[in-house]
């Protein structure tokens, strides 16, 4: 496997895009906290940039990645190694070296500017969203053979939850008005990772007293140390369960 | 000239022969307060020294100057309210008195003064009482620099700071109030002055007016408390140069004006609030050159509120600068700085060309929604901002700044 994940890592450093999504992500972290006079309203132009472009590259990188690796995984289906250990191998190699390039594009002015705790917050969540959109690029990879198809799908889930699904749930808001809605919007928003993190992130940033009720009752629920721990837990499953399903598809694909 | 100085001299010899000094101490004759003040004549010094005294409640019927030497401490054993003034022209300077009793019907305090006329309280430290000064129908009393200390966890169980009823032309003035409930409180109280006090982490309010006509106040800090400044049901107060910051959480505010009319409010700073301004049934205000930045909501104008006018006021870095419940609109803004405006200014009178409506979209579903705070911070959100500013459907049309300032005020 180590073998497999090697020569992924080489190919997609190769490809140089990655280098490019790196200086990108850098740029932007730079002048986001050099244009802004304090530290956390730079934390809040990068927060916004995380939840919409990392999503963005991630799900189509890793697509279109896995779309142009199918000879190459044929050609490892031939040998003899187990067929979880490639794909397995595969999302590794795309998982690393996305992170990695967020950590170095955006890592580091974080640590730079922000404080400790914040900084390491969105750093996290900016590494759990890059996972979460490999996963789901491989969820929406496997479920067609067509690349035009592939990659249509896995737009149409970012631009989903990236816009759509904020919509949808004004939507409701508007219209389940008089009821007390609070607790059921907080169970409607893990519905969506981008969601889930930026309130994850926006409680981190102190901002959360200014929500009013309802920020006091996410902070009731993701202030503490179990509601943090739950976020996590249920960032986790999103990038678990696209994968897992992949995974089992691809186990008994014909190719 | 010479007579006229042998004349004051005299009068010097004259008044201090009549007024004496009691030193109360561990080596005097009076080891006691109490038997000092018995013996005390009117006008006389009571000073006592270094010490812990714990006398239970200590009543001054007389004038006298009562002061402490090297901060002696008044201990009520948590049973007893420390010092009750029952005179006019009373000074009380220098004490530490601490742990008052606590009681919901005589609400003791740590000094209570009952009637008083010409009354100065000063330089003294109140640690850990119910009520710490405790005034009740006062005339022409001086509350100076005192140092109000509790530590209060629930709005029932604690007094405030400095509590004034029914009391007319007093000077509140350098006082820190920390952990009471209101860190001073008014009722009733009339033609009066609070000027350079701090008051910081109090439950309730920093500062709290209720049916009290005609006052002022000046250069004061609230930090911190559960909401900076609450004037209600009152007429005619003049509030300037106070700053208000870190009123932080739900229903926090900076300001909280409720049914109140005819004030003026100006060359205020209020920084890093949950909601800075909050305007109820406020009408007749005039809002002029304060510095409004870094909070949740500038001002919470309920569409309740008349004729207001809100000029010359710089709003920079809130998240919503105003917002409203309502379509409603019957105040002004003119000439303010909005950090938000987009327009120009082709003749470079520093007025915007354009009407700015501060009103976003946003805080209009949020007034209405409150849950769609969920949705803070959204691409979705910023869209919908965005087209509603070019095409306002959904806001009201009259709630605008004709003359929006393009730079800054100097404040």
């Amino acid at each position: 496997m180590r073998r497999i994940l090697k020569y992924v890592i080489i190919d997609i450093i190769k490809n140089k895009i990655v280098v490019f999504y790196t200086i990108l992500i850098a740029l932007f972290a730079w002048s986001a906290f050099g244009l802004e006079d304090n530290a956390s309203k730079g934390l809040l132009t990068l927060l916004n940039i995380i939840l919409f472009v990392v999503p963005l590259f991630s799900v189509l990188f890793s697509t279109i990645y896995i779309y142009n690796s199918s000879e190459f995984v044929e050609l490892l289906v031939s040998q003899p190694i187990k067929r979880n250990k490639i794909w397995n191998s595969l999302f590794a190699g795309l998982s690393i070296s996305l992170s990695v390039s967020f950590l170095i594009g955006a890592g580091i002015p974080l640590l730079v500017y922000a404080e400790p705790r914040k900084a390491l917050m969105m750093i996290v969540v900016g590494v759990f969203v890059t996972l979460i959109f490999i996963s789901l690029a491989f969820f929406s990879s496997i479920l067609s053979r067509d690349k035009a198809r592939g990659i249509g799908y896995s737009i149409l889930l970012w631009l989903y939850f990236a816009l759509l699904f904020d919509g949808l749930v004004l939507f409701l808001m508007f219209q389940l008005n008089d009821y007390p809605i609070e607790k059921m919007m907080v169970m409607i928003s893990a519905l969506s990772p981008i969601d889930l993190s930026r309130i994850l992130m926006l409680l981190e940033l102190d901002v959360s007293a200014m929500l009013g009720y309802t920020g006091a009752i996410f902070k009731q629920f993701f202030g503490t140390s179990l509601g943090l721990v739950l976020t996590f837990f249920l960032l986790l499953l999103w990038i678990v369960v696209p994968y897992v399903i992949s995974l089992r598809k691809f186990r008994v694909k014909d190719l | 000239m010479r007579i006229a100085l042998a004349f004051i001299i005299l009068l010097a010899v004259v008044g201090q022969s009549k007024a004496k000094t009691i030193r109360v101490g561990k080596d005097r004759p009076y080891k006691s307060i109490k038997s000092a003040l018995e013996i005390a004549q009117k006008w006389d010094t009571v000073l006592v020294e270094n010490g812990t005294y714990t006398e239970g409640n200590i009543n001054i019927y007389k004038s006298i100057v009562f002061m402490g030497e090297g901060m002696p401490i008044l201990d009520g054993s948590r049973k007893f309210e420390v010092l009750s003034i029952r005179a006019n022209n009373v000074v009380v300077r220098g004490f530490k008195i601490q742990h008052s009793g606590y009681a919901s019907l005589d609400d003791p305090g740590g000094i209570k003064v009952y009637n008083g006329d010409h009354v100065i309280i000063e330089n003294n430290l109140l640690y850990d009482n119910f009520f710490g000064i405790y005034l009740q129908y006062c005339k022409n009393c001086i509350i100076k620099n005192n140092r109000v200390i509790a530590f209060g966890k629930e709005e029932q169980q604690i007094g405030n700071g400095i509590h004034c009823w029914k009391s007319d032309s007093l000077q509140i003035i350098g006082n820190k109030l920390t952990g009471n409930r209101d860190g001073i409180y008014f009722e009733f109280v009339t033609n009066s002055v609070i000027w350079r006090n701090i008051a910081d982490k109090n439950i309730r309010y920093g500062l709290h007016f209720m049916f009290s006509n005609n006052d002022a106040y000046f250069t004061n800090c609230f930090r911190n408390n559960g909401a900076g400044v609450a004037v209600m049901f009152t007429k005619n107060i003049t509030m300037m140069n106070n700053t208000f910051e870190e009123n932080w959480g739900d229903s926090a505010y900076g300001l909280l004006l409720k049914e109140i009319s005819d004030c003026y409010l100006g060359g205020n700073k209020f920084v890093n609030n949950t909601s800075a301004i909050f305007m109820d049934g406020t009408n007749r205000i005039r809002v002029e050159k304060n510095i409004i930045s870094a909070n949740g909501w500038g001002m919470k104008i309920q569409a309740n509120c008349m004729d207001n006018v809100i000029e010359h006021n710089n709003f920079v870095g809130n998240t919503f600068d105003v917002s409203t419940n309502g379509s409603l609109t019957l105040n002004s803004f003119s000439e303010n700085y909005w950090d938000k405006y987009e327009g120009y200014d082709l003749n470079k009178d520093n007025v915007g060309d354009v009407p700015y409506h501060p009103l976003s979209l946003y805080s209009v579903i949020v007034e209405n929604t409150p849950s769609a705070m969920l949705l803070f911070r959204s691409f979705m959100i910023t869209l919908l901002d965005k087209s509603e500013k070019v095409l306002p459907s959904l806001t009201p049309a009259n709630f605008v700044d004709t003359r929006p300032l393009v730079q800054s005020i100097k404040l």
